[in-house]
């Protein structure tokens, strides 16, 4: 299970949002959101470090869905959230940030694009099959 | 070529022609190939064609040169009409039709089936757009009914026979019937999606409807549109007559129907154009179109189009923003927001192509990718070698010789490296101080890196080296606190060096031009570009002349100088340092001689010591960092002569030198010890010299050691200088006394060598009588 969402400042409205497994996905939905307010936490807890590599929620859900919400935010306040089912104890910790790192890069590569609006959701299709190939490796 | 006169449409068809022939694009055609084809394709006979081909003079050149062609060609129309050939009838002959070949129907029909379809309706299409010449749209619409096939293939083959018309045409007013026909409903039109981008596309269509629907160039192998074909028909048919009865009309209305038509013609050869065979091939008429339009934004071929200007011109092309955002990503290669040449192409192809209906890939087909990987390649290197020149600009800042030169290109192929694998500049620069104080400095480095600095590759550590060698200098200015603990000082050097000035400039620039430059900052009284020892030395000197207490001050910055009495005995414990346990054992040794000049000849006796001892060996580095300290803290220029000198000399060489000096060992220690240990480099000759300036800097190293004790030292900065002029002096301590051992060993050997030879004297010396 992966959940990867991409929500852009200042209303934090996603730009992006996929999961691997589709069912459910209005609860990731919802996992997400209530996410982005821990993570707006740790930015202002943090001051003047903006890159959050990431952040790990065992306890932010419910003790019986076991996820792990791990975030990550640009200088530019876009919040990346992945959402992790913790039973899939394979993935590391270095796993996940290479996955942001990953995610930011092709992020700024759509930014990069003057086709697309700030603000708009992302529709690339490049980026679409960025994500779906490493969603595919982690399940 | 005589004089001959060609009326727009045969100028355009003629051209097409050419380029057809001149499969090589070499501006002549050879007489076979194409040619022949062509000349087949007129159905002349074949005396006829001979005849042609004398009269053009190709047979005279044995090729055909543009003018040649033409006239072939004309004479061919010439022929072709009956009339007799004569050189005069190129001329004289008004309307004469143009030249029809009858070329065989390829494969291209079936590819234009779908198109001709299309492009039938753009006549109609087209006439409704603008009021094109009636000659034209009916010879148009003709050809269309009659030749449907025909006018593919011929369009193709004009395609591909025109490919220069179009460019020479279209280009400037691509940009106008753009616009014109972006009030037509092209965009959502469904048969002629190339409609909306016709105007884009004008340009490519220009040469068509001008030349009577000649097919755009561009699309040399596509089916162009059909309509456009007839006044090159290829198909000798009615499109024939048509074109007879057009061409007239249509020379004149060209301008004004090519771009109604371009741009129909555009959107049909964009349709037909989306690649065939390889789908995703960028024919050289189209490569011609993308570069002339790339042109219209970016004059510089070379130069990049912003991301702005590339959406605001491919947004003409009405595809959805999706579409172009997708033909964006593809396109950009190298993802920068801007588009190159290659990657604008690439990108117009693929819009093209959409527009023709094809589906955008998901990756960039291969030959749609921009070649930007060699230069990206070249770039790169570029840049590194661009930040390596440019590290090594500042090492080269300082005027240095070059008696390092050979350890710099050791070291250089190092930095390239380094700079390559971490792309940083730091190292890269060091090396390139060729100056005899690099050579310093990469013994130093060496000898730190084995002591000191562990850690860090010579090429890091460098400014901590020449950090090390001042702030051990200033150690030793202090008397002899060689409490030195190999180079790490470099902390403290930091505040040394705006004491030690030149000679810490000096050091520091050698070690490691990039490493010093960004680390450590030089001391703001650094009063000479430390370019060479000895005129760090000059400036050490002028140092010590001038008040002790400055000198002291400057050279003394760590705070060892109050203990300075303690040195002495301390510097024999400091001695002991794992380091240079030898060192430590010679310098006990010669300290016992010298205790009562220790504190303040602790470093001139190690001076003489490397003087004399000429030190060859790995200790030398050592030593000569501490006498490179010493050196700079002692004004003394026999020292930094010495330096100099020694870069080129040889130990055996500053025996001798220093045995005349060891006699004056007290008095002048100090110089002789940092030069001996670089002089090991030098040439030997120097080594005299440098024996001379021994005894002078060791009188100028004297005044400076004196003047060390009085020097004040503020408590603030005291604790970080006195750690690290402990260090250095430690350092530097250990140094010396191998030096003073080696020096002391060679010593004794050129005194046996002296007794020998006066021996081998006297032996001669009767003889000489006999």
């Amino acid at each position: 299970v992966l959940v990867s969402v991409i929500c852009s400042p200042p209303q934090n409205y996603p730009l992006y949002i996929r999961s691997v497994p589709t069912e459910n996905e209005l609860k990731f939905h919802y996992t997400v959101h209530t996410s982005l307010d821990v993570v707006d936490e740790k930015i202002s807890a943090m001051g003047k470090a903006l890159v959050d590599q990431r952040e790990l929620y065992l306890g932010l859900l419910y003790p019986t869905e076991d996820y792990k919400v791990y975030g990550y935010v640009t200088n530019s306040k876009v919040k990346f959230v992945m959402v992790v089912d913790s039973s899939n104890t394979a993935l590391r910790d270095n796993e996940i940030r290479s996955m942001f790192r990953k995610l930011h890069n092709s992020y700024t590569d759509i930014m990069c694009n003057p086709f697309y609006n700030p603000g708009d959701r992302i529709q690339s299709r490049a980026f679409d099959n960025m994500v779906n190939s490493m969603m595919m490796q982690v399940c | 070529m005589e004089g001959l006169t060609l009326s727009e449409a045969e100028q355009r068809y003629y051209c097409d022609l050419f380029s057809y022939c001149d499969t090589e694009s070499t501006k002549k055609v050879a007489s076979n190939g194409r040619v022949l084809e062509l000349f087949r394709a007129a159905q002349l006979p074949n005396d006829v064609v001979m005849q042609i081909m004398e009269l053009c003079g190709a047979t005279r050149l044995g090729y055909f040169g543009r003018s040649q062609f033409y006239i072939a060609l004309k004479l061919v129309a010439v022929a072709q009409s009956g009339l007799p050939l004569r050189v005069e009838s190129l001329n004289t002959v008004k309307d004469l039709p143009l030249p029809r070949f009858v070329v065989s129907k390829n494969e291209q029909e079936s590819r234009h089936t779908a198109l001709y379809s299309s492009d039938a309706d753009n006549p109609a299409s087209y006439s409704g757009v603008i009021p094109p010449p009636p000659g034209r749209i009916q010879v148009k619409k003709g050809s269309v009914s009659h030749d449907t096939v025909q006018q593919r293939t011929s369009t193709d083959q004009q395609e591909s026979t025109s490919p220069v018309v179009s460019p020479q045409q279209s280009p400037p007013t691509s940009p106008h019937t753009w616009r014109k026909h972006n009030r037509h409903p092209s965009g959502g039109n469904n048969e002629r999606p190339l409609a909306g981008p016709g105007p884009f596309w004008a340009p490519f269509s220009e040469a068509q409807p001008g030349s009577s629907t000649s097919s755009d160039p561009i699309w040399s192998g596509h089916s162009p549109p059909p309509h456009q074909e007839n006044w090159v028909s290829f198909a000798d048919t009615p499109p024939t007559s048509a074109l007879l009865a057009m061409h007239p009309a249509s020379v004149q209305d060209q301008t004004t129907v090519r771009t109604v038509a371009s741009a129909t013609t555009t959107n049909e050869i964009r349709r037909q154009s989306s690649s065939y065979d390889d789908p995703w091939k960028i024919t050289d008429e189209q490569r011609q179109y993308y570069v002339n339009q790339f042109k219209t934004i970016q004059p510089d071929l070379n130069g990049f189009i912003p991301g702005s200007a590339a959406k605001e011109f491919f947004t003409k092309s009405k595809l959805p923003i999706l579409e172009l955002s997708h033909i964006w990503e593809l396109s950009d290669f190298d993802k920068d927001g801007a588009l190159t040449l290659d990657e604008f192409c690439a990108a117009f192809h693929l819009v093209v192509a959409r527009k023709n209906g094809y589906d955008l890939p998901e990756k960039l087909p291969e030959s749609l990718m921009p070649k930007l990987i060699d230069l990206e390649d070249s770039t790169e290197v570029g840049e590194q070698t661009g930040e390596v020149g440019y590290s090594s600009s500042p090492a080269e800042a300082p005027p240095s010789k070059s008696p390092s030169m050979p350890s710099l290109n050791q070291t250089w192929p190092e930095l390239n490296q380094s700079s390559e694998d971490t792309a940083i500049v730091h190292p890269v620069p060091i090396r390139m101080t060729p100056s005899k104080i690099h050579m310093q400095e990469m013994e130093l480095k060496r000898t730190g890196s084995d002591h000191a600095n562990p850690t860090s590759p010579l090429l890091v550590k460098p400014p901590d080296l020449p950090e090390e060698n001042k702030m051990s200098s200033s150690v030793k200015f202090t008397p002899g606190n060689t409490v030195t603990d190999g180079y790490s000082s470099s902390d403290s050097y930091t505040s040394d060096p705006e004491q030690i000035g030149s000679t810490v400039t000096r050091q520091r620039s050698h070690s490691g031009t990039s490493p010093d430059n960004t680390a450590p900052p030089p001391p703001p009284p650094r009063p000479h570009p430390s370019h060479s020892r000895s005129s760090s030395l000059d400036m050490n000197r002028s140092f010590s002349v001038t008040p002790g207490q400055q000198q002291a001050g400057v050279v003394a910055y760590p705070p060892a100088v109050p203990p300075r009495p303690q040195p002495s005995q301390g510097a024999g414990p400091h001695v002991h340092r794992p380091v240079d346990a030898e060192g430590l054992i010679a310098h006990t040794s010669t300290s016992p001689q010298q205790i009562p000049e220790q504190p303040n000849f602790a470093d001139f006796s190690q001076f003489e010591a490397f003087a004399v001892s000429g030190v060859n060996k790995e200790e030398e580095d050592e030593i000569e960092t501490h006498s490179e300290v010493l050196q700079v803290e002692k004004p003394s220029d026999s020292a930094s002569s010495l330096r100099v000198a020694k870069a080129d000399g040889r130990v055996e060489d500053k025996a001798p030198a220093n045995v005349p000096t060891s006699a004056a060992k007290g008095t002048t220690p100090l110089a002789p010890p940092p030069k001996p240990i670089r002089r090991r480099l030098k040439s030997e000759d120097e080594l005299r010299p440098e024996a001379e300036e021994h005894t002078q800097k060791t009188g100028v190293i004297a005044a400076v050691l004196a003047s060390q004790p009085s020097i004040p030292r503020s408590v603030g900065k005291d604790k970080k200088a006195i750690q690290a002029s402990i260090r250095r002096n430690k350092e530097t301590n250990t140094v010396l006394a191998r030096l003073n051992s080696e020096l002391q060993q060679q010593l004794k050997d050129v005194l046996e060598e002296r007794i020998s030879l006066e021996v081998q004297l006297e032996q001669l010396r009767p003889f000489s009588h006999l």
